[in-house]
């Protein structure tokens, strides 16, 4: 096991799975009345969605734009984060005058069901038991999660988004928007992500999800009960994927072989090379704001996504008389992700007569390029939303 | 492959347009869905969604479809050659080939695609039985080079030229009808229509036609 330099502090543990039942947001709780119909064929009752907005909803509640977060993201898009302290995951992108600007349009982003940061998941606690749900906490999907956001703006009262935006597991959610409720989603912006998740993703997911359970105080998922959390586990979990949303050449650039404040290998298993120091850093700093079985169940979802085998195999059917327009983004350096799957989406919706625009982008960033400052995403982003808010008639 | 915008400004016309895409832009029915094949930096979507139509562009160059998508246009990175195969029959109906026809690898496949994809096709290319060209070669002996297509021979994107003649026997051959057929000379005026052919292929310096699927059996 790797030894993880700073064990995350009781505190800030304790403010994480405070967070679970009790956001720091905006919530919406849906009563007995109203259960979350899940694939996996159970009804999830009750149950909360916990959410952030941001900018002014007009009123012809026509500028509402749904951001979907990625795998380890949350609802905090744009605000300081109420764990870690750190500012919001999409500043970059977020905010007056940036490409999702606050002052024109409204900006609704939801915690997925099944995460930790206040929405449903296995962090939460049982009605049944009150204490968390962990492995009782039923399989949940990618269209589950759609399906948990759509009842949220019903309670809004917002019938159609003017935008769906999201990277990775939120391009996922994006795609689903788009499948199940087109009438609903005038545009969508499926930013590096896929109609299906690969075998090679499947496989890194199920190295992360067998990291955490070997880690003896996972305890079957029931670590909670014990006062344990499995960091160990988690942070390897966390280090592998953090490799997969880099590239090669990124690293190379921002590390090479480069020794942490030392001159000389120290013949250990001491992080001597910075690579190694920034990956621990990376995986102790995540699990002191993610838990561990909510890991398992994102990543599962994210594995069972599969656009058109929902659709008799035919991936075009899934987008048939389709009138959202699109614009579908990759980066030239995500291997997770790579622009083959978004020219596959792509073939799709032009068959479909859907339309369609698709820039790849050029960098070295590899899969995280979505979250950093990429000027011409940015641009791209902003073009597109600005002549999707012409037809809008959102005007200049 | 984009010819340099250097072309005379047309009386009642707009001069940041060149003259062929305004022609291209006239026989396309305002209100229809048109696909550009080669868009380039878009602007000739530009002009025709400014015409109320509903433009969607394939680009080869990752640059020129960030350049489009920038603007606001629907436009995808793609390969002629390779890329038409995915639209299914009758998607839009309009095909556009702006200046492309010459740096296909199958001409005569994209030809016949185009008119798969789209009821009608519009196709515009750079005539090399324009007197000037044929000058060059008969005269100066090397492959000929003009303002408009400045590339020399081993680095010229443009591997399949021809003239405005030989693209009419390629419509002959597979059956494909021209509707209207218009040469622009070096000015880009059109050459007058009561000329004979020989006269479009010796002072057309590019061919604009519009075409639709032929009647005839094979």
């Amino acid at each position: 096991m790797v030894s993880v330099k700073s064990i995350p502090s009781p505190v800030i543990a304790e403010e994480r799975s405070h967070e679970a039942d009790h956001p720091t947001s905006l919530v919406v709780r849906f009563g007995a009345d109203q259960p979350l119909k899940l694939d996996c064929g159970v009804d999830l009752s009750p149950f909360q969605i916990a959410y952030q907005t941001y900018g002014t909803l007009n009123a012809g509640r026509s500028n509402a734009i749904l951001v979907c977060h990625a795998l380890t993201g949350d609802q905090h898009a744009n605000n300081v984060h109420p764990v870690t302290g750190k500012s919001g995951w999409w500043d970059t992108m977020v905010g007056p005058g940036k490409p999702l600007d606050t002052s024109r349009y409204f900006i609704i982003c939801p915690n997925v069901i099944g995460a930790c940061m206040g929405s449903t998941g296995p962090a939460s606690a049982n009605p049944a038991t009150g204490k968390p749900w962990g492995l009782d906490f039923p399989i949940i999907t990618i269209p589950d999660m759609v399906r948990a956001q759509a009842m949220l703006l019903d309670r809004l009262g917002i019938d159609t988004l003017f935008s769906v935006v999201g990277g990775s597991m939120g391009g996922m959610q994006v795609l689903q928007w788009t499948a199940a409720y087109p009438e609903r989603v005038f545009s969508a912006l499926p930013i590096a992500c896929a109609t299906r998740h690969s075998a090679q993703n499947i496989a890194f997911h199920e190295l992360g999800r067998q990291a955490v359970m070997a880690d003896p105080d996972w305890r079957g998922g029931r670590y909670a009960d014990f006062g344990l959390h499995p960091h160990r586990g988690l942070a390897v979990a966390r280090m592998a994927a953090h490799i997969t949303y880099l590239s090669g050449a990124a690293l190379h650039r921002k590390f090479g072989r480069r020794m942490q404040d030392r001159e000389l290998p120290t013949f250990s298993f001491d992080a001597d090379f910075q690579v190694e120091s920034y990956l621990r850093y990376q995986g102790s700093s995540f699990v002191q704001r993610f838990d561990a079985n909510s890991y398992l169940y994102l990543t599962r979802a994210m594995d069972y996504f599969d656009i058109a085998a929902d659709h008799n195999g035919v991936l075009a059917e899934a987008f048939r008389g389709i009138k959202t327009r699109f614009c579908v983004v990759s980066f030239t350096s995500d291997w997770l992700f790579p622009t083959s799957e978004s020219r596959t989406l792509v073939h799709a919706l032009n068959a479909s007569s859907a339309r369609v625009s698709f820039a790849e982008i050029e960098t070295d960033r590899g899969h995280d390029a979505f979250l950093l400052d990429v000027p011409e995403f940015f641009d791209i982003s902003r073009a597109f939303l600005h002549s999707a808010g012409k037809a809008r008639g959102l005007g200049d | 492959m984009a010819l340099a915008d250097r072309t005379p400004q047309l009386p009642g016309i707009a001069p940041d347009h060149r003259s062929d895409y305004l022609l291209v832009a006239e026989m396309v029915a305002s209100g229809s869905k048109v696909l550009d094949v080669g868009c380039g930096d878009g602007d000739l979507l530009q002009l025709l969604e400014s015409h109320g139509i509903d433009g969607r562009g394939i680009e080869l160059s990752r640059e020129g479809v960030n350049r489009c998508v920038a603007k606001g246009l629907a436009v995808v990175q793609g390969d002629a050659d390779t890329d038409l195969v995915n639209y299914p029959d009758d998607a839009f109906d309009y095909v556009i080939l702006s200046q492309t026809l010459q740096a296909t690898r199958q001409p005569k496949a994209v030809l016949e695609n185009l008119l798969r994809i789209g009821r009608r096709a519009v196709v515009s290319f750079p005539n090399f039985g324009f007197w000037k060209m044929r000058l060059q070669l008969l005269i100066g002996g090397h492959m000929p080079r003009t303002e408009n297509l400045p590339a020399t021979w081993y680095d010229t994107p443009n591997i399949h030229f021809c003239t405005i003649k030989d693209f009419v026997q390629l419509c002959e051959a597979i059956n494909v009808k021209m509707e209207r057929a218009v040469a622009l000379d070096n000015f880009g005026r059109p050459v007058p229509l009561n000329l004979p052919w020989w006269v479009w292929n010796m002072f057309g310096e590019q061919g604009v036609f519009l075409l639709s699927r032929g009647g005839k059996a094979r």
